[in-house]
């Protein structure tokens, strides 16, 4: 079973992604903003993370610089709506895996997220 | 009777006092005491009139042609009220322009031109010369008469060098050098020659009246006798007015003396170049009619008394005045009046002299040198020196002129004749000059034909019979006619031959001129320059304090050459001198490599004038300024477009600011299109991300129903639809939203306004939203502390921001809310207040900024869309209302006020001003 934390701060993106992610098996965590993830990777570190990137409190660029600094191996995927080309440098340069942007097709997700894992 | 030594000691002694006195009087005059600067002596220079003619020849003309002698007497005497009009004109115009002569008077006048100028000096050589060498005559005969030879002078057979008058001659040229041409400013006035002149003047007056006295009441028993004896002798013709054809001939020897006095070159040069004071001109006016009147007091009583008691033919009536004193064995009384008839011939000689060096000099070498462009530079150093050689040569040229011209010629005719015949060329001068400050349209062409054309018949009816006289031209001319035509004889033009010679020559000379210089005026077209010129001399009074503003004048000059100039003149020191008071004058600062301006030039120029005259004057500054030809046309069009530039300045003064103030304007504009710009790009960007939100929500559930159709509950089934109706509720809020602040922005957005009762509005508004807030278990307390009043407004717009700000604090509130209402001071105040943590502070300033949150993007306010209070703004904004938040007691407080007294007008074009996009 593969741990899964996924963080948003939009409940309705988050109850598709939990019903997704459930679906496909995995173990799902669920946070709804950066602070409460950063909280849940203390207790117990998922294998892989997907992450917006506009949150309060604590933005996606944060708490992908914290999981990795933990754990290298942890993967981290940004899930968002920013699509600008500047976005998408700025976020593998903090160390994403992937780079995902909405709204996203289910099994497109589902398909990069497994191969990453693999 | 006396001997050579004596009577030449005596002479010489006479000039040395002449000497002394200009010497001590220069010498006064540099202490600062100018003996000079009074009334009486400015009178008696002006007997320079006086000359051996006076003092011998009226008895002479006297002892002929009776009382017509006082003709000459009687036209200054008549016109010398009238000084007051002319003289004082010319000598102002002279003083401001300059003037150093009566032709550069003339040249001046009419455009500085150099012609004119050499043609009138040549005109006064011509026709003063004869006159200057009769004073010669005189002097010299009388020194023979002394000497006991006989009256007839045996001239040709004594050669030049045992002559004494041409000792005497030289004697005089040296004074005259010496007196006349120390200051190289012929405007500056020679302060030694005219104290010697007025000397003089004092000199002959007693010596006549002592040997009219003399002659008078020692000879004869009173002048009474004098006149029962002559009309013994039948000469009662003599002293009785005849009736006959004298009147024309009083009224033109009148009329030409009236010219000479004004115009004669020694004339002009006491009465204007050497005037110090105006006002000298009031005292003279009737002092010098007085000093005539004494002087031929005693004439009628010598003139009848020598016809009376000489036997004709012993002694010339010329010389009856020394006659006396030597019949009778006075030898000291015959001493006296020859030193008198000495002192009315050198007074003659030396200012007569003077006046012609200097216009030879200025008006005649000067321009003539100054033409040759390569003798201007070769000379540039020395231009000083030269000038006042040739003032010095030219002295030494006509006293010995003069004096070869009485050896030759004037011994042979009377004084008055050709003194007579000089007052005619001179009075040539007169319509030029009259014309010239009274009438602005004469011109330049106009003068110069009527001086040339009634010189050319003084020339033929007047000097031409002299010649035959003498032998020089056949005497068939004179009987026949030029060509054998009979109207063309030189005393009897179109045959006019019953007037006097004089008369004639006179009448017909002048009619000439004035006909010329009338006709040719009315039909030329004045320059420019000489426009100026006849305007600054017609009106001179009017200018002479403004000179140097009208001035209008194209070109530019260096401070530097124009300085050069000067001191090539009158030395580096004096140029300085003068050039700082021009600074201190007219307040202009004067910088070495400046341009300067035309006041300068002209001021320059007037200078160099005083100097060189006013034609060579306008070469040399031409020299150094380059000067552009002006035509009137031009001038007019000058002044006109300066007119026009002054108010094309001012339009364009006024456009340039106008612009200034649209471009600073424009650049504000662009600086806030550019940051519109970019906000609107930010707002684009920040309302595409919003709208992705829901657009995801939706897309993930429409596909989890689609692939899941039949393994999802139908609980799960409808909560997922549940999900997609509220985001495409969103969806569809948010872009209300958008497109509400857009018509806000745009001022497109129109307020429905109403007159509405406020009381009810805000309770139905805060009624819509209570039940939410009760549900999330909230206090809410209201006020509404209003009358029933009712106002102006969009009740539905405010129903919208009372709903949105109490929204907003039923999401930050912790337990209470609070709505408040007031009037206040004509406004609707309106206060809601939440006890939620609060907006940061560096956040309240952006707080009604649309997508407050795309200032800081990736941490997202758990606010709405970020639309909500930017739309709030707009709408209190356009209501002419005023929103805020504050914290206030530990709460969070936003107010709205909106005046009750609504101007609808101003709302929009306010709005769009502010908006802009």
């Amino acid at each position: 079973m593969n741990k899964i934390l996924i963080v948003d701060d939009e409940p309705n993106i988050l109850l598709s992604l939990e019903y997704l992610f459930k679906k496909e098996g995995f173990t799902v965590y669920i946070a709804r903003d950066g602070e409460e993830a950063m909280e849940i990777i203390d207790v117990d570190l998922p294998e892989i993370v997907i992450l917006d990137i506009m949150m309060p409190k604590v933005d996606g660029y944060e708490v992908c610089k914290y999981i990795k600094e933990k754990n290298e191996a942890v993967k981290v995927v940004f899930l968002t709506a920013k699509s600008k080309i500047q976005d998408i440098e700025k976020g593998l340069e903090t160390g994403a895996d992937l780079y995902l942007t909405k709204p996203f097709t289910n099994k497109d997700l589902i398909t990069k997220v497994r191969n990453l894992i693999n | 009777m006396f001997s050579n030594l004596i009577i030449i000691f005596f002479t010489f002694g006479y000039l040395a006092l002449l000497f002394a006195i200009a010497w001590f009087s220069e010498l006064k005059a540099k202490q600062g005491k100018r003996l000079s600067n009074h009334p009486a002596i400015y009178a008696l220079t002006l007997a320079v009139y006086c000359t051996v003619w006076t003092y011998y020849g009226s008895v002479g003309r006297a002892a002929t042609n009776g009382l017509e002698f006082l003709t000459i007497y009687i036209g200054p005497s008549l016109i010398a009220p009238l000084w007051w009009l002319i003289m004082r004109k010319i000598i102002r115009i002279s003083k401001v322009q300059r003037i150093s002569s009566i032709a550069d008077f003339i040249s001046s006048r009419y455009g500085k031109n150099i012609t004119l100028g050499g043609v009138v000096t040549v005109v006064c050589l011509l026709g003063v010369l004869p006159y200057t060498s009769i004073q010669i005559k005189g002097v010299a005969s009388s020194f023979e008469i002394l000497q006991g030879a006989s009256s007839i002078a045996l001239l040709q057979v004594v050669p030049f060098y045992q002559d004494t008058a041409f000792y005497l001659a030289i004697g005089l040229a040296l004074f005259t050098v010496l007196f006349g041409t120390r200051d190289i400013e012929a405007t500056a006035q020679h302060e030694g020659m005219v104290m010697a002149v007025a000397f003089e003047s004092i000199f002959k007056l007693l010596a006549f009246l002592v040997v009219g006295i003399f002659v008078s009441f020692f000879v004869f028993d009173g002048v009474v006798e004098i006149f029962d004896q002559a009309e013994k002798a039948g000469l009662s013709t003599l002293f009785q007015m005849k009736g006959d054809g004298s009147p024309t001939e009083w009224f033109w020897m009148s009329a030409l003396s009236m010219m000479a006095i004004l115009f004669l070159p020694r004339q002009f040069q006491m009465s204007v170049i050497e005037n110090s004071n105006e006002r000298h001109i009031d005292t003279a006016m009737w002092l010098f009619p007085l000093y005539l009147l004494l002087i031929n007091l005693f004439v009628m009583p010598i003139a009848l008394g020598g016809l009376v008691y000489f036997p004709s033919g012993s002694f010339e009536a010329d010389t009856f005045v020394l006659a006396f004193p030597i019949a009778f064995d006075q030898k000291w009384l015959a001493l006296l009046v020859f030193l008198g008839g000495f002192s009315a011939a050198t007074g003659m000689i030396i200012v007569s002299t003077i006046a012609l060096s200097t216009m030879v000099s200025n008006n005649l070498v000067m321009p003539a040198l100054l033409l040759s462009k390569h003798f201007q530079a070769r000379n540039q150093h020395q231009l000083g020196k030269i000038l006042i050689w040739t003032r010095r040569l030219a002295i030494f040229g006509i006293i010995l002129a003069a004096y070869l011209y009485y050896r030759h010629v004037a011994g042979q005719f009377t004084l008055v004749s050709i003194g007579l015949i000089s007052f005619v060329a001179i009075a040539q001068f007169a319509p030029a000059i009259i014309g010239g400050i009274f009438w602005k349209r004469g011109a330049r062409v106009g003068a110069l034909a009527g001086i040339i054309g009634g010189f050319i018949i003084w020339f033929y009816t007047l000097v031409i019979p002299t010649m035959i006289t003498t032998g020089y031209i056949d005497e068939s001319l004179m009987t026949e006619g030029l060509l054998g035509i009979g109207w063309l004889k030189p005393h009897g033009l179109l045959g006019f031959e019953d007037l006097s010679y004089i008369t004639h020559g006179l009448f017909f000379s002048l009619s000439i001129n004035v006909m010329l210089y009338g006709t040719l005026s009315l039909l030329a077209n004045q320059s420019s320059k000489e426009h100026n010129q006849a305007a600054v001399f017609v009106d001179i009074f009017k200018h002479s304090e403004t000179m140097d503003d009208v001035v209008i004048w194209k070109g530019q000059a260096y401070l530097y050459d124009l300085k050069r100039l000067l001191s090539s003149f009158i030395g580096k020191e004096r140029t300085d001198q003068v050039l700082e008071e021009f600074e201190k004058s007219t307040g202009k600062s004067l910088n070495q490599n400046e341009m300067v301006d035309p006041a300068l030039v002209n001021y320059s120029e007037r200078l160099l004038s005083g100097i060189i005259g006013a034609a060579s004057a306008r070469i040399m500054v031409s020299s150094v300024v380059k000067e552009e030809e002006i035509t009137m046309d031009e001038v007019l069009g000058i002044l006109k477009e300066t007119q026009e530039l002054k108010s094309l300045n001012n339009e364009l003064n006024a456009k340039s600011q106008a612009l200034k103030k649209a471009t600073e304007e424009l650049q504000d504009l662009n600086q806030t299109l550019r940051l519109n710009d970019m906000l609107k790009d930010e707002f684009i960007s920040t309302v595409t991300h919003e709208m992705k939100t829901p657009i995801t929500s939706i897309r993930a559930f429409s596909e989890i129903l689609l692939e899941e159709e039949g393994s999802l509950s139908q609980d799960e089934s409808r909560k997922f639809l549940d999900i997609i109706i509220q985001e495409t509720n969103r969806m569809t809020r948010l872009i209300d939203q958008v497109l509400d602040l857009e018509r806000f922005d745009s001022g497109k957005q129109e307020l429905n306004l109403e007159n509405v009762a406020v009381k009810s509005i805000l309770m139905q508004a805060v009624n819509s939203i209570a039940q939410v807030i009760k549900e999330k278990g909230l206090k809410l307390t209201v006020a509404i502390e209003l009358e029933n009043i009712e106002m102006i407004m969009d009740q539905d717009r405010i129903t919208q921001v009372i709903l949105n700000l109490m929204s907003n604090a039923s999401k930050f509130a912790q337990r209470d809310i609070y709505f408040q209402a007031k009037i206040n001071q004509d406004q609707l105040i309106v206060t809601i207040k939440d006890d939620g943590k609060g907006i940061p502070e560096e956040e309240v300033p952006f707080i009604f900024d649309k997508f407050f949150q795309a200032k800081n993007q990736t941490s997202k306010k758990p606010i709405g869309s970020g639309l909500g209070l930017a739309i709030c703004k707009k709408i209190i904004t356009y209501h002419q209302g005023n929103i805020k938040v504050e914290r206030l007691d530990g709460m969070t407080c936003f107010e709205f006020s909106i005046p009750i007294q609504f101007q609808q007008t101003q709302i929009k074009t306010n709005e769009q001003n502010s908006n802009s996009r």
